[in-house]
């Protein structure tokens, strides 16, 4: 399935590194780029295209009011060097992916193959309901045979008990058979991050945030001092 | 201080010559201008205006793998935003200092 694919940046050392990343992608085709939303919408008004690599923050004309003018938006991966925008991102359904900058080529193919399973299960999308299932609001565990649904924005943390998760959210604890490494790969890199061997936290709810440890509800949190720099990009410092 | 490398450029370039070349080739173009157009906004007391710039200089400095210097961008953006400009001198240190690298690649 080969996809159109064209992107949005004002600052061209991005649009080369997104372009980059495109030709290593064989299924993509990167059709055009441009420095302005407006320039896009032009385009768009000529051509469709199956994915949007857009970035959020341009001056006069965000990549949100860009959304948000589009009649029939094909899939969009947002792109970013901030990360406070992903809690808004997940409120339009066009936004299949949000990369935050400096993007790895392992994150981009992740994203990549978000688009294709998102594109492969519209045929059979029945409703708006069924479709924004797909698009990775939620996960469903196994427990006793009961495959019960967590909202990724109710997950407040995980931690790795042996052979066992256990899975906090903001009502209940969830003991399931599997790994950490496995739910990591269930779980949006926009609002979870690991930040210890055993725990990884749905960043979203830290409370506050000591030298070794962040709080989350009554929680306590230890930090690895490996994952702490990560942790700190990540947060909207003041 | 820490000093700006291309580890991450040559990591996406790979083999890619041509990738790297036209890379370094836009960085050595783009930056300039926004440090140029920081200068003038700031001269212009418009911070809010220079806090826009300060957004794409910061994704330089990542992509340059300046961490601390990317966390100092941050914080001076938001400052920026609120009409503040307390870490303009920490800063400009670290914009020559990449004017200063770039002149070597």
């Amino acid at each position: 399935m080969t996809m159109n694919c064209i992107i949005i940046d004002d600052e061209a050392a991005a649009r080369a590194i997104v372009a980059q990343l495109c030709s290593k992608i064989p299924e993509l085709d990167l059709i055009d780029e441009f420095s302005s939303a407006i320039e896009a919408i032009k385009f768009l008004n000529q051509q469709t295209v199956d994915v949007i690599f857009l970035d959020i923050h341009m001056p006069g004309f965000s990549g949100f009011d860009f959304v948000q003018t589009l009649k029939n938006p094909p899939k969009i991966i947002l792109t970013t060097s901030d990360t406070n925008f992903a809690i808004a991102a997940y409120e339009y359904e066009s936004i299949v992916d949000y990369l935050v900058k400096p993007i790895t080529l392992e994150r981009f193919e992740k994203a990549i193959q978000k688009v294709k399973n998102t594109l492969a299960q519209q045929p059979k999308t029945l409703n708006k309901e069924d479709a924004t299932s797909g698009m990775g609001k939620e996960l469903y565990i196994n427990i006793d045979r009961r495959l019960i649904k967590l909202k990724f924005n109710e997950i407040l943390l995980i931690e790795a008990k042996g052979d066992y998760i256990e899975v906090k959210t903001e009502k209940q604890l969830y003991r399931v058979h599997s790994t950490l490494k496995k739910i990591k790969e269930k779980l949006p890199e926009e609002i979870f991050l690991q930040i210890h061997r055993s725990f990884i936290i749905n960043f979203t709810k830290i409370i506050d945030i000591e030298d070794n440890s962040v709080l989350i509800e009554k929680n306590v949190v230890p930090i690895s001092r490996s994952n702490r720099p990560e942790l700190m990009r990540r947060l909207n410092l003041l | 201080m820490e000093q700006p490398n291309l580890s991450y450029i040559k990591e996406l370039a790979g083999d890619d010559v041509a990738f790297m070349q036209k890379f370094i080739s836009i960085i050595k173009e783009e930056f300039p201008v926004e440090v140029k157009e920081y200068m003038r906004q700031l001269k212009n007391d418009q911070p809010r205006e220079a806090a826009q710039i300060v957004h794409k200089l910061k994704h330089k400095f990542n992509i340059l793998s300046l961490e601390r210097a990317y966390i100092l961008a941050v914080e001076y953006e938001e400052e920026l935003r609120l009409g503040r400009i307390e870490l303009h001198s920490k800063f400009i240190t670290i914009l020559k200092n990449i004017e200063t690298y770039l002149k070597t690649i």
